[in-house]
């Protein structure tokens, strides 16, 4: 009797693997279509624009998989206007002394809770202090939270896809048993009990954060190696006496790189909202240091009052996310043409 | 499949007894259990250390947790130490609470994913389609805790001013309003909506795209062509060969989140002051009462395996590729 579980696990993985094929194989060699450019109305490779197809034919014709791509990235407007705000959001709140004449924690009480002006741009919180101020300097925690947990996060998941996906058997049952077991907890309430056993603390945050975001990286990671791993070049690999080791990170691991950013350009903007909801809770980070959760959960009871304290750090946060997943579609579009509308 | 289902079941003993252990001792770790009684500043040494012994606080934790699950098993959830009433049926309350808003918010979702997928993927690349894709990534990106603020200062404070209507239209917290006995719809349901369009917000945008990949992967398969060589009219082609296909693995996805309900809504209960399972929790975490936090993860972990089993049954039904025995 055909067991449905793994009936359903094995399916999944097919789909995977399938996937994981496409993004391997559906990149063209360049001199396909350089040929095909030569001929006027000739019929292209799928998931080739006949711009690009001129281009090669043009002269242009070594290219690597790294610059097709980035090619491809610029056509998809939404990514590059997205690019462009998103830096400047960084720059912003990097170079917040700058664009500031306050510090976040400069209080005055003299001008408690005034509305946006051109004085103080957000308007001021019950302590006088500026919330534009705030924003900035909020945003730096924010972004750094969301960049170090995709940054943690993928390297967890992708060590573990890979070896589950390379040595399969037992060992990418049990990794994989692991696996469901996290996807599968209550998230926020786990996260709460994580951040009450480490603390409040912004590396506190990071690391909790971190244990909970890797499994998606480790499902796609496995997806692509369990499909690779009787390809030739790993063959030849194993044949001249490369150590596991050496094949599963120097040899494969450049063949995943196109799916493994794609999965963690998202993890930042998955990491950053859920910084966001922890922080204002209470079980993210404290104030005083402000973060764009923190700020909310501080202006929560003065909405009526003072509705500029709750717009500014949700638009903030709203566009930051907004724009990090509109760069995590263009990567999926630039490293997989034949995926493309099936984003999300 | 009877065999099948036992066989699940059997499995999930072991999985829930070492749920409950992780259970107890996270509890433990997370919460001072005299921090109740410590905080009274007229609690004596010697009734602290009394507390701590009825409360069986100072036995072998291998004992406490035997004690404990063998209490959970026979249905004695204990006393909540804060309201001193009974846990289980407040756990009981909270959690029909939750599946209530959980389950409206769940009808809603579907109804309108499944709607704008079906409809995108049939006008691909059209105005529409683009407008929804937006919708779903500003869906997805959305900070819902702060969009649940914006929609309580908007229908709470401004609608109701510049209307200048004397009650609000849809009220922003609770379940009922004070003063009303018995089962009102209206009211329930004025109390009902803030909540159920902001949980649905992401859930929309997450469904609706799922359905359109779904969909179109549907509509190049060989089986659609065949319906269509049949000669079978377009709506029956879309709708009974095509769209039904498309929603078996939106279906397993809707399983999954419905388990989640027990444990999911915190942000929204919290916001809402809505008494179901996560304003339980968060209540619960804020006084230290560790027997409801025990109970409320318990109850939590039961429904996400329930459902997780569901789900994959759920598929093997609706998958005629899968076979059992």
């Amino acid at each position: 009797m055909p067991d449905a579980t793994e009936e359903f696990q094995r399916r999944q993985a097919l789909k995977e693997e399938a996937k994981a094929e496409g993004s391997l194989h559906d990149i063209p060699l360049q001199r396909e279509v350089a040929a095909a450019a030569d001929v006027p109305g000739a019929q292209l490779p799928p998931g080739v624009d006949r711009e690009l197809a001129d281009a090669a034919g043009a002269g242009i014709v070594i290219a690597s998989q790294r610059e097709l791509a980035w090619r491809r990235f610029k056509k998809h407007k939404a990514a590059m206007v997205s690019g462009v705000v998103l830096i400047i959001i960084i720059i912003g709140s990097l170079a917040a002394p700058l664009l500031t004449s306050y510090t976040f924690s400069e209080t005055d009480v003299t001008s408690p809770l005034q509305g946006p002006s051109m004085k103080h741009y957000f308007g001021t919180d019950t302590l006088g202090r500026d919330a534009f101020t705030r924003v900035l300097y909020g945003g730096r925690i924010s972004l750094l939270v969301g960049f170090a947990v995709a940054i943690i996060a993928t390297v967890i998941g992708a060590t573990i896809g890979a070896i589950a996906g390379y040595y399969g058997g037992w060992l990418d049952n049990l990794l994989m048993r692991v696996t469901d077991l996290f996807l599968s907890v209550p998230f926020l309430v786990v996260l709460i009990l994580g951040s009450l056993l480490l603390g409040p603390g912004v590396l506190d945050t990071v690391i909790i954060l971190s244990l909970f975001f890797w499994m998606y990286d480790a499902r796609i990671v496995r997806g692509i190696y369990l499909s690779m791993k009787e390809k030739e070049f790993v063959e030849a690999a194993r044949a001249s006496g490369a150590s596991n080791r050496r094949i599963i990170f120097r040899e494969m691991l450049p063949n995943a790189m196109g799916p493994i950013i794609v999965a963690s350009t998202l993890a930042v903007a998955a990491a950053i909202l859920t910084e966001s909801v922890l922080s204002f809770l209470g079980y993210g980070i404290q104030p005083p240091t402000p973060t764009w959760g923190n700020l909310l959960d501080d202006a929560r009871n003065l909405a009526v009052s003072a509705p500029w304290l709750i717009l500014f750090p949700g638009i903030a946060i709203l566009i930051t996310v907004l724009c990090v997943n509109y760069i995590g579609d263009g990567l999926r579009d630039a490293f997989d043409p034949q995926g493309q509308g099936k984003s999300l | 499949m009877g065999r099948y289902v036992l066989r699940r079941l059997i499995f999930s003993i072991p999985v829930l007894l070492i749920s409950s252990v992780l259970v107890f001792t996270a509890t433990r770790a997370t919460t001072d259990p005299s921090a109740a009684i410590r905080e009274n500043p007229r609690a004596t040494a010697e009734q602290v250390q009394r507390y701590r012994a009825d409360l069986g606080l100072d036995d072998p934790p291998l004992q406490q947790y035997l004690h404990w699950l063998g209490d959970f098993v026979t249905g004695d959830w204990g006393t909540s130490l804060i309201s001193n009433r009974e846990i289980r049926p407040e756990i009981i309350d909270a959690l029909l609470n939750s599946l209530v808003l959980g389950g409206l918010a769940t009808v809603v979702s579907l109804t309108l994913g499944i709607s704008i997928g079906l409809y995108s993927s049939l006008h691909k690349y059209s105005k529409f389609d683009y407008i929804a894709t937006t919708g779903a990534f500003v869906g997805l990106s959305m900070p819902i805790f702060w969009f649940a603020l914006i929609l309580q200062l908007v229908f709470g404070v401004y609608l109701t001013r510049w209307l200048g209507l004397t009650t609000p239209i849809v009220y922003t917290s609770g379940v009922t309003s004070p003063g009303t006995d018995g089962f009102h719809l209206v009211d329930r349901l004025q109390h009902l909506i803030l909540p159920v369009i902001v949980l649905s917000v992401q859930v929309v945008a997450v469904y609706s795209r799922y359905m359109r990949a779904s969909m179109l992967e549907v509509l190049q398969s060989d089986y659609l062509r065949t319906a269509r060589a049949k000669g079978l009219r377009e709506r029956v082609v879309v709708l009974r060969h095509g769209m039904r296909n498309a929603l078996i693995p939106i279906t397993t996805q809707v399983a999954l989140d419905v388990g989640a309900i027990a444990g999911g809504l915190i942000i929204t209960e919290t916001i809402f002051d809505y008494p179901g399972m996560g304003s339980l929790f968060i209540e619960a975490q804020g006084y230290g009462d560790y027997p409801v936090i025990l109970s409320w993860l318990m109850v939590t972990v039961i429904f996400v395996i329930v459902f997780n089993l569901i789900a994959d049954l759920l598929y093997a039904v609706l998958d005629p590729r899968i076979r059992y025995a």
